[in-house]
This record gives C-alpha cells, structure tokens and sequence, in this order.
C-alpha cells in the first residue's frame, strides 16, 4: 500500500532511466541522506563514529571497489588489501614530501597509484579464470605487503616501520574530530557511490556484467575483453585505494602494512558476498555485518550481566558469529541485499498478498 | 518463504539495532575505573593471559585488602583486542569514557595498538603506559607527554643484550668481527630495536643479519637455515607469543645452542621454554624483574584474592615471568594514582590527573619494602622530560625447571641512547607537528 508505485507516470526517457524511478525509494534515500548527513552528527557518540561509523562507511567503500571487480565483472580477487595499501602509502609519501598539497588531490592521486598498480595486476586476468585469477591476485597482495614493509623509502626511513599523520586540513577546514572527520568520509563515500552506481547502470558496466555472465559471448557480441577487465580492475583499485587512504588518514592515523594484511582483503571479501554480489547497496550492509557483529557480540553478555570470563566472551564471538555467516548463506545465498529487494516486492502487495 | 524472510529480516534489524545500543548509565561513585586490553585467545594468548591474571589479580588485591586506594575503589573491565590493532582501538573507544571520571590509563600491551593510541591519548586526555615495550620516542616525554615506555625501551633492551654479549666474549674489543643475528617479529614491535643494534654494530665492528619472522610466527624453517648458514656467533630473539617457543624449537633443529641465543624480556617466559622441553635448556633471555612469588605482595594476592574465590588465573601461575610483569605494570598505575592523589584529593581522578601522577612517580626503596615487592623491582623516578625512568635488567637462563639469573642489575647505556632518543622524538614531533614542551617550566 505504501510502497506502490501505481500513478507514477514516466513520461520522459530521463525519468524512465533514473537511479531510484519509484518516488518512494527517493524519499526513502533523501531520509536516509538527512539521517546520515544531519541526524547523526547532531545525537551520535564518539564511540558510535570513531568505533562503528567511521569504519564501516570506509570499508563499504572499498567493498564496493571490491563488488565492481568481483560482483559486476566476475573476476575475483583477493588483492584488495594490497591495493588499499597502494592508496595509503601513496597518499603518505605525497603527503610528506608535497605538503602544500591538498587533501582531496592525495585521495585522488592515492587511487590513481592504486588504479594502475590494479591494473598491472589484473592482466593475467586476460589467460586465467576463477581460483586461478583469485591466486594471481592474491600474489598482489603479498608482493605489496613485502614491498611496504621492506622499502625503507615508502615509509620514510621510519625505525619501526610504522608510519603516521599529523592532523589534517581540507581548504583550511580541519578533518580533527570525530564528527568532521566522519562528515568528510561520508561526503566522500556518498559521491563515490553514486558514481559507482552510474557506472555499473551505464554501458562500461553493462560490459563488466557481461564478460561475467559469460566472456565468449560477451566477445562475439563486441565486447572487448582487455579493455573491459582491465577497467574493472582500474576502478575496483581506484576504489580500493582511496579507502585505503582514508583507512590510514582519517581512521588509524598512525599505522604498519600489516593494517592491510590479507585478512582486509578476506574480509573484504566477505563482506560482498554477505552483503550481495552484484549490489552497491550490498556492499555497505556487508560492511556493517562484518565489522559490527562481532563488536556487537562481544558486547552482549557483559551489557546484560552474564559473567563470563573474557575468553569465553571472544570464543563465543567467533562461534556465533561463524553461525551467523553460514545461517544467512544458508537462508539468501544472494546476499542480505536480496533480501532487500524480496522485501520491497513484498511491500508493494502488502497488505493484500494474493 | 515469508516466514524465511521474516525470521533472516528480523535476524538482521535486531543485530543491527543492538549493534549501537548506547552505555548503560553510571553511577556517580567513588570509583576509579581501569580498563584492561588484554588477549586471551589467538597466537598471542599464552602470553597475553598471564600477563592479563598478574594485572587483574593485584588490583584486586588491593581492592580486597585496602578498599582500592585511599579508599577509592577500583573498578576493572577487560576488553579482548587479540592483539590487533582495530580490536584495541575499539576497545579504547569502548571504554575511555566509563566510570566516573573516565579510563585512568591504558596499558595496551601491544605495540601495534600503542602506536594507534598514541594519536588518540593527547585528544582525549588519558594516559598510556607501555611498561617495558612501546613505542620509543615516547620516552623523552618532552615531545611525548602522554605515553610512558616506563623501565625500559626496546632500544634500551638492545644495548643491555649487546653489553651482555659483550661481556661474554671477553669485552667490547673482542666484538669486532662477530656475528649477530637478530630473530625478530615482523612488525613495529621486532622492528624497534634495529636502529640501535645497527649502530652498535657500526661502533664495535660486528656483523649485524636482520632475520624477520612473519606474523603469528610458527612458519621459520627458512629463517633457521639462514642462522644455519651463517653460523652467527649470537642470536638475539624479538618475538612474542608462539614465536618464540617454536623459535626455541628450530634452533634445536638446526642445532644453534641456546646458550648463545638472547631473548628480549618478552621472549623469556615459562610459556616461551616449556613447550621446546629439554630443547629449550640453556635458553636466556632479559629480565625486567625477578619470577618467583616470594615476596609479601604476592601473599597477599592469595591470602585476599584466591582464598576469596576471585582469583583470575590458577593459583600455581603466581610468581610466573609475566604473571609479576602484570603486577609490576598494575604497581606502576596504582603507585601514579597515588601519587597523583596526593595531590588532587582521595576521589576519583581524571586521565589528566593520573597523568601529573605518573610523570612525578617516584618509587624509592623505602616504597618497594612497604609495597612488598622486596627484590622485585628497582627503584624508579620519571621527570618529564624521562618518561622511561631508566632501564636496568638482568639476564636469566632456564634450566629446564625454573629460571636461573645469572648476571647482576645491567644498565643501559642512556649516554649513547639518549640523543639517539631525543633526535626520534625530534622527528616524530615534526611528524605529527607536535611542540614539545619546555620541562623547565612544568610543575
């Protein structure tokens, strides 16, 4: 009844071809929009941005890089973390040794690095295919881990191997507290993915879904493979490489390449296939299961007065939170993101089903 | 289907919703809130735990014994972090705002999460202490006010080995020509005491090999080969958890004496030698302190504690390596709250507070006796410009049953330690563009 799109006439081609063509889901994104740009900054906690927002809206970010290579295009990587690390590292060396620079260039250049480096990586994607390409990759990600943590000039001769941020400015306007740093990111992620959802709607992305429906078919329609790949692979690390940056910068600030080990890229992984493959909105609900269940477990038997010791508490997070994977794998093996959709195609009956 | 779909629909809106419930309120008492960091599962957990017990375990004495300090009751909350960074940092956010006043001080236990809070310590106004480990810049507190790397640096821990082995071999002189492998983690925390040991090696004329070990550590068969090779004169261990009991192993296998091998005081403890067995004998490493539960404090922890039911660990884990390590670190944060209690009033302080405590600790002799801990420690004093308060350690070697010291109290050189200090903090705090301040003028 209320989610019913009865009455609602496109009456032009633009119309016709807008991202959200049912007035409902603009209103309901234009909430959701206010929520996040007005609403929280006004009610949220320092807990709530610096521990579970900050993260997840970073992270979303970069499974979405990860659900355009992987999801849209079919080729799977498990680089992902390695080419976050591309972005960090670039936008640290050009944040110290360019310091005039402005932020959003060294965001900007971190993905490009992070792009080409993609790139180069992705061309054995053009002979190899599944588990095959996910080792390609997955040599990627060790390589870049090894060239972090072994080139002393990409961490600045730093004794321990760590490297850090001062506080930053953009166009003079600080990026220091919680609530403006998490206002940044989410302008940010916001524009990325409404970027990242054009394209997937446009004909590059059309290209990408079909080399992964079936690449042969795709290459007797027209489609060139090389090209087509490797752009994936270019924008993924383009994504992959601003989080990566904005992981460094504005979430850890100081930080060792073992940040973006290849547990990120695994749970990077994870993240797209919990929340969808194929699905920007996926991308931001796998994000937020997979950090925040097991935050939120390890919370639970303390906030309702069980005493357990704290292994205990840890065991059980791993134990319930492997449950939880397998039950919503088991459940909607598309995803939680299809769930989204079942529901919305069960609102527009609601409430008279037949 | 719809019930399917209702069932995973409400599955996930209750996680979600549950996800960011807000603190539960507290209540105004008189209580000075202590969080713990601590690890009790993963590759670092036979570590992590007795360490944790240690901590735990006195501050519940003192609880038990003197109703907290000065009367003020300490309230404990631990938080697993696994030792990864992310979990530590969610962790310090979880808990810095809780209790009264707030976390008193954090003790993060890892390098990797010191790093990390580091940045966050000066903008909410706690302090850390990173008794024995750290990040060593922070020692000159002049540009690092917030940390604390109290008794001892990992560059302090270098030098002491280095004059150990140098005293082996018949002194400095004879060092020339050596060989010394350095077996370390490969993060931060193994990275640390490089700069130093490569000076050295500049200075005394030895062969320096720079051995790392990934992560968790129980893949080193090619490293030991190397050692194998090579056949370094001395090999120094950087390693923690079940590094260093598989490391013990290795060089069994590859038939290194354990004799030449130096562990950095977080590679000698029982967890690290007992799994090797007769492997592991003949195996030293620094000691911050003594092991042993002689001494009155420990008494009271089971006379207060474990005879009360409320002990963390096993009662015959007492007086272990890290078990008093633990203590010792639970000291120095009581001693600091102490101190500073002095002078802001017996309530619940302030991590600003409990910082002045910490930078004037001054734990003399006298102290050690009244706090029972006799032989325990050494006596300690920071400033603030010395966050580290010197660093003294003895060298211990197991004997197959218990931990034998074998040398007397070894300082560390701070007269070639200290500029190399002050010039890191130098570029730390142009890194971070920090100024440092004038300890002249600090009270």
């Amino acid at each position: 009844m209320l989610y019913r799109e009865a009455g609602q006439f496109k009456a032009s081609y633009a119309a016709d071809q807008a991202i959200f063509p049912i007035a409902q889901d603009r209103v309901l994104m234009a909430i959701l929009l206010v929520v996040a740009a007005v609403v929280v900054p006004l009610t949220a906690t320092q807990y709530l941005y610096t521990a579970i927002l900050i993260p997840s809206l970073i992270l979303a970010l970069a499974a979405i890089g990860l659900n355009i290579l992987t999801g849209y295009c079919g080729q799977v990587s498990l680089g992902t973390g390695g080419f976050m690390a591309v972005g960090a590292y670039t936008a640290y060396n050009l944040f110290i040794r360019v310091p005039e620079l402005n932020l959003l260039l060294v965001l900007l250049a971190a993905g490009a690095m992070a792009a080409l480096v993609g790139v180069i990586f992705g061309i054995p994607s053009l002979r190899i295919k599944g588990f095959y390409l996910a080792v390609a990759t997955l040599a990627a990600q060790f390589f870049l881990d090894w060239v972090f943590a072994r080139v002393p000039w990409l961490y600045n001769y730093s004794p321990s191997g760590s490297v850090g941020v001062p506080d930053l400015y953009v166009f003079g306007f600080p990026v220091i507290t919680p609530t403006q740093r998490y206002l940044f990111i989410l302008a940010i992620v916001a524009l990325m993915a409404l970027v990242a959802k054009n394209l997937v709607r446009s004909s590059v992305g059309r290209a990408w879904m079909a080399i992964r429906d079936m690449d042969i078919a795709a290459e007797i329609i027209g489609i060139r493979p090389l090209q087509t790949k490797l752009s994936a692979f270019a924008v993924s690390s383009f994504y992959a490489g601003v989080s990566g940056a904005l992981w460094a910068f504005l979430h850890l600030k100081s930080w060792e390449p073992a940040a973006f080990d290849i547990n990120r890229s695994f749970s990077l992984l994870f993240m797209i296939i919990i929340g969808g493959l194929g699905s920007i909105l996926g991308s931001f609900i796998g994000a937020a299961f997979i950090l925040l269940v097991p935050i939120f477990l390890n919370q639970v038997p303390p906030a309702l007065g069980i005493p357990l010791s704290t292994a205990t508490i840890s065991h059980l997070e791993f134990m319930i939170f492997g449950a939880l994977i397998i039950f919503f794998l088991i459940v909607e093996p598309h995803g939680l993101a299809r769930l989204w959709q079942i529901g919305k195609e069960k609102l527009r009956l609601w409430p008279f089903p037949h | 289907m719809t019930r399917r779909l209702l069932a995973t629909a409400g599955a996930a809106v209750v996680l979600a919703a549950a996800a960011v419930l807000p603190d539960p309120a507290w209540a105004q008492a008189n209580e000075q809130f202590m969080p713990v960091l601590v690890y009790r599962t993963g590759p670092y957990a036979v570590n992590g735990i007795p360490f944790a017990d240690g901590y735990s375990d006195y501050l519940n004495m003192l609880n038990e014994r003197d109703g907290g300090i000065n009367g003020v009751k300490l309230v404990i909350e631990e938080c697993e972090t696994g030792y990864a960074t992310d979990r530590g940092v969610e962790c310090y956010e979880r808990l810095k705002g809780k209790g009264p006043t707030g976390a008193a001080l954090f003790n993060p236990l890892s390098t990797g999460i010191t790093y990390a809070l580091m940045d966050r310590a000066p903008v909410d106004k706690i302090p850390v202490i990173t008794m024995g480990y750290g990040r060593t810049e922070a020692a000159d507190g002049s540009v690092v006010p917030w940390a604390f790397p109290i008794l001892g640096t990992y560059w302090s821990a270098a030098d002491i080995a280095m004059n150990y082995i140098s005293k082996e071999v018949g002194g400095v002189a004879k060092l020339k020509g050596k060989r010394i492998a350095l077996v370390y983690h490969d993060s931060p925390y193994g990275k640390e005491p490089i700069p130093v040991l490569r000076k050295l090696a500049q200075d005394y004329g030895f062969r320096f090999d720079e051995l790392p070990v990934t992560h968790p550590g129980v893949e080193q068969k090619a490293t030991w080969l190397q050692i194998r090779q090579n056949r370094p004169d001395y090999v120094l261990l950087w390693g923690w958890g079940v590094m260093n009991s598989t490391s013990i192993k290795e060089a069994a296998a590859v038939n290194f004496p354990r004799e030449r091998m130096v562990g950095v005081w977080w590679s000698g403890a029982e967890p690290d030698v007992r799994p090797g067995g007769d492997q592991s004998k003949g195996y030293k490493a620094l000691a911050l302190h003594t092991t042993g539960s002689g001494a009155t404090a420990h008494e009271d922890i089971r006379r207060f504690v474990y005879d009360r039911g409320k002990g963390k660990g096993k009662r015959e884990e007492i007086g272990e390596v890290l078990y008093n390590r633990g203590m010792m670190n639970a000291v120095l944060a009581t001693e600091a709250i102490r101190t500073a209690q002095e002078r802001y009033g017996k309530k619940p302080l302030t991590g600003e507070q409990v910082r002045w405590g910490i930078e004037n600790l001054n734990i003399t002799e006298a102290r050690i006796q009244d706090l029972g801990l006799v032989g325990m420690m050494r006596p300690v004093k920071l400033s603030c410009s010395d966050h580290e308060g010197g660093s003294r350690a003895r060298v211990h070697q197991w004997d197959g049953q218990k931990w034998v010291i074998l040398t007397d109290w070894i300082e560390a050189n701070q007269k070639m330690l200290r500029p190399m200090v002050e010039a890191a903090a130098k570029k730390y705090g142009e890194e971070k563009k920090i100024t440092a301040r004038d300890c002249a003028k600090t009270s």
